[in-house]
């Protein structure tokens, strides 16, 4: 049988409150497969640190109370880590963990919570990660480290503006 | 952090739900001032407030009809709000890029061995 390689897509983010972030992305795979990618750590090095440099390491504990730990070498030459707790595990459907970025003081009195959705349509899977910040200044920490932003619209309503005036 | 003032940059007039209520208006077309106050449901003055703000980052440009001011929108200092989302969304693009190619494997290897265990795990 053939399996064609297929782009699924491309990833969408916005913006939906002053405290969240939302990812979506389209695979082109059961959803039990995206699972196993998204938690095997020999799988998730292969992918978590896409164009922007090299995975160091991948410690993931699987279960509610359990703790993860991703660290990767960025293309610039200094290291990049996050970690955090699973809060809430469904397999196959649901991942929930907290989230810290460690290149700031104090990661975890800034860690977002972070909810993972899997969810299968004729074979293909939609991941969405929304991940809730405590404030808006750890969010606009999050999507653009140090700038100081005021952004709270989704963006593809801005973009819609953007376009429409070309 | 203290907050950057509202009229240094675009990121900062659109912060506010109003102002970016306003731009929606008038991506529409542009609107004297008076239908600006009834489409929103808010004072005048309040609107006038807002359109202030957007002019000074260039977001609206103003022009008198009469004894109207028409206001339009322009959309060139929403660029760098576009480009900055943008390059977040482009480093999960990337990542997801490489998870593909990682499913299509998975999903070969599923065919190969006919292995159906995994849908338990």
């Amino acid at each position: 049988m053939e399996t064609k390689m297929t782009s699924s897509g491309r990833a969408v983010v916005t913006l939906p409150t002053d405290t969240q972030i939302l990812i979506t992305r389209d695979f082109n795979a059961p959803k039990h497969l995206v699972y196993k990618a998204w938690t095997t750590p020999e799988l998730i090095k292969r992918w978590w640190s896409g164009d922007r440099g090299a995975v160091v390491s991948i410690e993931v504990d699987l279960r509610v109370g359990g703790r993860w730990r991703y660290v990767m070498t960025a293309n610039e030459g200094f290291e990049v880590a996050f970690h955090g707790e699973y809060r809430d595990i469904v397999p196959n459907e649901r991942i929930v963990s907290t989230e810290a970025f460690e290149g700031i003081p104090d990661p975890d009195a800034a860690a977002a919570l972070t909810t993972n959705t899997f969810t299968e349509k004729d074979g293909r899977t939609t991941v969405t990660i929304l991940v809730q910040h405590k404030n808006q200044e750890h969010r606009d920490m999050h999507i653009n480290s140090g700038m100081e932003v005021g952004l709270q619209e989704a963006m593809d309503h801005l973009e819609q503006v953007a376009l429409s005036l070309r | 952090m203290a907050r950057a003032a509202t009229t240094a940059d675009a990121f900062n007039a659109v912060a506010e739900p109003r102002r970016r209520q306003i731009l929606d208006v008038l991506a529409a077309g542009e609107r004297p001032v008076n239908d600006l106050v009834s489409l929103l449901g808010l004072a005048q003055p309040v609107v006038s407030k807002h359109l202030r703000v957007l002019r000074e980052v260039g977001l609206v440009d103003v022009r008198d009809e009469g004894r109207q001011r028409v206001y339009s929108i322009n959309g060139r200092p929403l660029k760098p709000i576009h480009d900055w989302v943008k390059s977040y969304e482009q480093s999960w693009s990337e990542r997801f890029d490489r998870l593909d190619v990682v499913l299509d494997e998975l999903k070969q290897t599923e065919i190969r061995h006919g292995d159906k265990d995994d849908q338990q795990r």
